[in-house]
């Protein structure tokens, strides 16, 4: 009688030392959420990435093969202001491009937000977009003025380098892997800038097929 | 007292507390409605536990206006991040306790 009222009392301890012991441990997973769901954006939605990446590739085959631009012959500093009749289309192009590529990204990040329970534009989106876009200004500033001067050849460098600038740096507040495809974004950059007569096959490789390597795998390991 | 024999303080009993601790401590500065988009807690629930946590003095409030909108923001004091820091440790100690 005796021994089992004691057996009772020390299971009885043993769960109430468990509980606690779970208590804690959730009181540090809860931490441990909260201090990355507060400084890191993990909406962004990895078929956004696919669908940019699908969009470049577009855009760069209708560049090169239909408008026909060939930015290594337009290298010549002395040929400032000569610029092909059909520039205009190019630059129309890359702007569609630019515009449905971020509209994508912002509908699919924001639905994939929703879905957790949060909200779209919070501190760490804006975050990460105000982190993401003092490169990319900067570079897009920069492009215009090279154009005004009739260096046409080094946009697509330009392109590269700023955005992968952007990438790297906005990759502090979102998912950390965004770093590398930053930085491959460079690398691209700068090989283009050396071999200008593969710049709109580099930036097809960095803006088309990287981006939709990366949204893959962020859809496989994150979203599925 | 308000440290529990592990070391524990009694202020982070509450999980809300640790949140809005644990988000203090990788924000510089978060304004009242951001904290409650991360907790997801009510208005009034988030006010009195910043209150309990202001009167341990372990954050710091700053009050501002964004046009003309009051806005206040929180942010973590020197003696909150090394309460909450204590606080973590005791924790961990704890579990490596029982897992031992």
């Amino acid at each position: 009688m005796r021994g089992s009222r004691r057996h009772i009392n020390f299971e009885l301890q043993s769960t109430f030392n468990m509980k606690k012991e779970q208590d804690y441990f959730r009181d540090l997973v809860e931490i441990r959420s909260m201090m990355e769901r507060s400084s890191k954006f993990l909406s962004l939605s990895g078929w956004a990435g696919v669908m940019a990446g699908i969009y470049a590739l577009i855009g760069s085959y209708l560049a090169y093969y239909v408008l026909d631009f060939r930015p290594e012959e337009l290298s010549d500093p002395s040929a400032t202001a000569i610029l092909p009749d059909n520039f205009g289309q190019v630059v129309l192009l890359a702007l569609v491009m630019l515009i449905l590529a971020i509209s994508t990204a912002i509908f699919l990040s924001s639905k994939n937000a929703i879905a957790k329970g949060e909200k779209a534009w919070n501190a760490t989106s804006k975050r990460m977009i105000y982190n993401m876009a003092v490169p990319l200004i900067t570079g897009g500033l920069l492009i215009l003025i090279f154009i005004s001067k009739g260096w046409i050849s080094w946009i697509i460098p330009l392109s590269l380098i700023f955005y992968g600038l952007s990438l790297y740096n906005a990759s502090k507040f979102t998912f950390g892997l965004l770093k590398y495809l930053g930085l491959i974004q460079i690398g691209l950059g700068l090989v283009a800038a050396c071999l200008i007569e593969y710049a709109v096959l580099l930036w097809a490789i960095g803006f088309g097929v990287f981006h939709i390597i990366y949204g893959v795998y962020m859809h496989i390991r994150y979203e599925r | 007292m308000k440290i529990s024999l592990h070391g524990l303080h009694k202020a982070f009993e509450s999980r809300v507390r640790l949140g809005i601790m644990s988000a203090l401590t990788v924000n510089e500065l978060l304004d009242f409605n951001s904290l409650k988009d991360y907790l997801n807690v009510t208005d009034g629930n988030l006010a009195s536990h910043l209150k309990a946590l202001e009167k341990e003095k372990f954050i710091e409030v700053q009050k501002s206006f964004v046009g003309r909108k009051p806005n206040t923001s929180y942010a973590a004091s020197k003696l909150g991040r090394k309460a909450f820091n204590d606080h973590l440790n005791a924790l961990e100690q704890l579990i490596k306790n029982v897992t031992e």
